[in-house]
């Protein structure tokens, strides 16, 4: 495996003080880029292939530079700490361990694109990670880090820290901007983009936390040695979050050019009970899942694009031969019907008939004619939709069928055929 | 200018139009729900979909801007497919009640299911349950199930009354719309919401299992509530005149005009009709003979007011003309005063409060007509008596006989005492109007006048601009417009232009009177024309 980068200081104590990571280095490499364009920055950014780590991996440089030139309205630069992908907690660590790498990220990213406030997107349920997290951002103050002339720069920067309430689609970059704005958190038609009309009307750059964890990196060691790390046309590591049925479950930092072998049987130790590997799910609960023949996959946004599903938020959700796929399908539908906006039509209607339609086949209430309108419904309202909510819904309902078939027919007529065996068995109709 | 393609037609558009209203240019309707040119673009229903060459996936034609060299198709089988999608989504959830839905009939759910769904319905499980007939205030109601969460309510008060009582409320497929905590949807123009809802989510209270809207015909015509003249459509029942207690106005709508109310009408102005289909309306030419009231015919009533008139010296008689009557009626009543060599003539009453105003549509004159009787010179001549001069001549008996056209005069901002008095003094009280009210008691004759929706006629608005109102309706019982009650007593008089139709009386308007020059009653169009800017 790669050596850690975003995790090097995990295990260190108060490894989320100042102190700490000034002493492994911290902050060095903020004077280093004071001393370089702005311009040059975004370059080296670019250079070393750093992909957007939230979910949809888009250049991380090339978002940067469609700030437009010479605008005279605020940038500004917001963190998407939203974190809400299911099987995904890969943030929350760094918000706790290691906040100040944010920090130091942040400053340089705004230095970059021009912004001299930076916003902080923090899910509402992370208690704890704002409150230290707010704590950096306070001892960063007092070290005049941030605020007016950091550093004797002559650079000025801000973090407004704000706490989300709890909805998944505040993490879609337009949603979280209006929940920021103070409004119902419903994406934004698009164009105009955010980079040209974001936040209260400005330039705006959405960056994932992860993200911007690795700027001060690629600043201090070259965009060269980052791309290194990884493959042709994403660089560096990513953190990920394995969870489900693996002997330790938890986040794993990998070259984003692992395997998802590696990852599931080095990383996290292989299959517990002696139980073979039935299903995965690579990339957080949006991306299509993968059947155990399907795991020789490399981890980063083409390979698994190659194989049919998306890295996203690399939580890697890992299934056993105990897990009743339609059931896993019926709780990730029950989810997006769950936490669609419902401001576009397709999504809001659908999300709700796709789950009503797999918790009748899981109750064995299912017709036959059930699994190719789900079929038929997905992929009709797929692409029709303001944000990408609903394709990373359909992602779900696709490949979970067309690959499980014969396992929800079993089911289809059967009113006693729900398996009880697997994951979550819950009868709670959406709210 | 940017040229686009559309369906294979080339089109010419302004800089800044989106592809549905390039579409509309062309010819070419594109299905949509949440769209509307007075609001914001919110993307949502996702039906304007086409196809725009060089782009992989279909756009939605609202928030695409129609650029030079566009290439756009509407009716390609994939566009085709996705509205039928579209239409299905729409429809899962609503509770197909249209047997007792108000908007029947003139539902967009209906009409774009007839043009672009035609599916198989594939939907067997339970419906999501929302709230219904929910009074959302005076004039709106809710019914939750039915609606599509277009959001243009919320956009209408959110942008254009900016009074922001609606929200969209919870999430996924149990979002509704609704009230924010402690609000209520009566700004003045919350009837406008009833309008734009493109279902029969938000019905109007007032019209709610009146009539059905396929027995309804539909005429132009101007809101006479205010001096901005709004455009609206004047919906009559005459086809089952069983239903709505027998009110032949059933409802009023705002009609389209840039210059004027764009898409809009205030409540006062949507809900100002009852008096037309009142108890209240005079019906017929009536004499009053000690206590008694007479009835008469026209033919009687005729050589009786010219006689009442003829029996004073011009300068013992006042006449009170109304800015409510027309132009043609002003224009002839003026040539009659003038043959009848009268003098004492004004229209300018004061009313008891000031009118409300605002910085939209509304207008503190009250009245459709003041400009009109301006131009027209329904003033007192230099040393003849205003209005209230006339009261106080008539209290003194030096005023033998007056003529009100309309006013209710103690309901005015004059004491009503006085006024009571000076009406009682008089020889010959004569009213001339649609309804009763605190005058029309005490007159010796009495002519009853049509309302402005049984009648032609135009009206000058406060910028100047005339504009026509048509004949949705009879006039009740023997009521004639005011012109013609005029053009008839005329005739007797002697008076040489005594138009028999209302076209003749503008036309004969335009030549008189020099602001109008050049107008024709043909030329006012549906949209108006301002008065001095002929040509």
């Amino acid at each position: 495996m790669s050596e850690k980068i975003l995790t090097r200081n995990f295990h260190l104590p108060e490894s989320h003080t100042l102190k700490v990571y000034r002493e492994t280095g911290g902050y060095q490499a903020l004077a280093k880029a004071f001393a370089m364009e702005p311009q040059a920055i975004t370059d080296v950014v670019k250079r070393s292939n750093l992909r957007g780590l939230g979910g949809a991996g888009f250049p991380t440089g090339v978002k940067w530079g469609f700030v437009p030139k010479g605008t005279t309205a605020p940038v500004y630069l917001v963190i998407n700490a939203d974190e809400g992908e299911p099987g995904t907690v890969k943030d929350r660590y760094i918000l706790e361990k290691d906040p100040h790498a944010l920090i130091e990220g942040m400053i340089i990213a705004g230095y970059a694109i021009g912004s001299h406030t930076a916003f902080v997107y923090i899910r509402g349920e992370y208690v704890q990670p704002w409150r230290i997290f707010s704590e950096a951002v306070r001892e960063a103050y007092a070290a005049g880090l941030l605020g007016k002339n950091i550093l004797g720069s002559g650079f000025d920067l801000d973090i407004v820290i704000h706490r989300g309430a709890g909805a998944y689609i505040c993490g879609e970059e337009t949603g979280l901007i209006s929940s920021l704005e103070g409004k119902k958190g419903w994406p934004k038609v698009k164009p105009p983009f955010p980079a040209i009309r974001g936040a209260f009307g400005s330039p705006t750059i959405v960056n994932n936390v992860e993200t911007i964890a690795h700027v001060p990196h690629i600043i201090n060691r070259g965009a060269e040695w980052f791309a290194g790390l990884g493959t042709k046309t994403q660089g560096g590591t990513r953190m990920y979050s394995l969870s489900g049925h693996v002997q330790r479950p938890g986040v794993y930092e990998a070259s984003v050019s692992v395997t998802l072998r590696e990852l599931i049987h080095k990383l996290a130790g292989g299959i517990p009970n002696g139980r073979k590997l039935k299903a995965v799910v690579p990339g957080g609960s949006s991306a299509a899942i993968l059947t155990a023949d399907e795991i020789d996959v490399v981890m980063d946004v083409d390979g698994l694009r190659t194989a049919g599903s998306m890295a996203g938020s690399a939580g890697v959700i890992v299934m056993d031969e105990t897990v009743s796929i339609p059931e896993a399908l019926m709780v990730v539908a029950r989810f997006y019907a769950h936490e669609s906006c419902g401001q576009c039509t397709p999504c809001r209607e659908s999300t709700g008939w796709i789950y009503k339609m797999t918790r009748r086949i899981v109750e064995g209430k299912g017709r036959k004619q059930d699994l190719d309108t789900i079929l038929d419904v997905a992929k009709r309202g797929a692409g029709t939709t303001i944000c990408a909510f609903y394709d990373g819904a359909v992602g779900p309902y696709i490949s979970y069928i067309e690959k499980f078939r014969p396992e929800f027919e079993g089911l289809i007529g059967k009113r006693e055929a729900a398996t009880g065996t697997g994951v979550a068995r819950v009868r709670v109709p959406v709210p | 200018m940017p040229k686009v393609r559309i369906d294979g037609k080339e089109i010419e558009v302004p800089v800044g139009t989106n592809v549905i209203e390039a579409a509309r240019r062309a010819g070419i309707e594109v299905p949509h729900y949440c769209y509307h040119p007075g609001l914001s673009i919110a993307g949502q229903c996702r039906l304007c979909m086409v196809e725009i060459e060089k782009n992989p996936r279909p756009q939605i034609a609202c928030n695409t801007e129609a650029l030079d060299g566009m290439v756009v198709h509407t009716q390609t089988p994939k566009i085709i497919e996705t509205r039928r999608s579209v239409m299905e989504f729409h429809l899962i959830n609503h509770p197909l009640d249209c047997p007792v839905c108000d908007q029947a009939g003139e539902c967009w759910l209906q009409i774009y299911y007839m043009q672009h769904g035609l599916y198989e319905p594939r939907m067997v499980d339970n419906k999501v349950h929302k709230p219904k007939a929910v009074p959302l205030g005076r004039h709106v109601m809710l019914d939750a199930e039915r609606c599509i969460l277009c959001s243009r309510c919320i956009r209408f008060c959110d942008e254009i009354t900016k009074t922001g009582e609606l929200g969209i409320f919870n999430r996924g497929d149990h979002s509704e719309v609704g009230l924010f905590r402690a609000k209520e949807l009566n700004n003045p123009y919350s009837g406008n919401v009833i309008d734009i809802c493109p279902v029969g989510a938000l019905t109007d209270r007032d019209f709610r299992f009146k009539v059905r809207v396929w027995y309804l015909d539909t005429t132009k015509s101007i809101c006479p509530g205010c001096s901005r003249g709004c455009n609206i459509e004047v919906h009559t029942n005459s086809s089952r005149p069983h239903h709505n207690d027998g009110r032949r106005v059933a409802r009023l709508k705002p009609r389209f005009n840039d210059a004027v109310n764009r898409w809009w009408i205030c409540d006062p102005g949507r809900y100002g009709f009852k008096w037309i289909d009142d108890p209240s309306r005079l019906v017929t030419p009536a004499r009053r003979d000690g206590l008694k009231t007479v009835e008469v015919s026209w033919d009687e009533m005729i050589p009786l007011v010219l006689a009442r008139l003829r029996s004073y010296r011009p300068d013992e008689i006042g006449v009170i003309a109304s800015p409510h009557m027309t132009n043609e009626d002003l224009f002839v009543l003026k040539q009659l005063v003038d043959h009848l060599r009268i003098s004492h003539l004004d229209f300018k009453i004061p009313p008891r409060e000031p009118g409300y105003e605002d910085r939209f549509l509304i207008k503190a004159d009250k009245n459709p007509n003041t400009k009109g009787a301006e131009l027209i010179g329904l003033i007192p001549r230099a040393g003849a008596l205003d209005a209230r001069r006339m009261l106080s001549a008539a209290k003194e008996r030096r005023l033998k006989c007056l003529w009100v056209f309309h006013h209710d005069l103690l309901a005015s901002g004059w004491p009503e005492t006085e006024t009571l008095e000076a009406l009682l003094s008089v020889e010959s009280l004569i009213f001339q109007g649609t309804n009763q009210n605190g005058v029309s008691p005490h007159a010796h004759l009495t002519l009853p006048s049509a309302a402005y929706v049984e009648r032609d006629g135009t009206f000058t608005n406060f910028q100047g601009r005339v504009q026509r109102i048509r004949k949705a309706i009879e006039p009740l019982g023997e009521a004639l417009p005011d012109w013609e009650i005029l053009s008839r007593i005329g005739r007797a008089a002697g008076l040489a232009l005594a138009p028999t139709r209302v076209q003749d009386c503008f036309n004969a308007l335009a030549q008189g009177v020099p602001a109008f020059a050049g107008m024709t009653y043909r030329s006012i169009a549906d949209t108006g024309q301002l008065v001095g800017d002929v040509r």
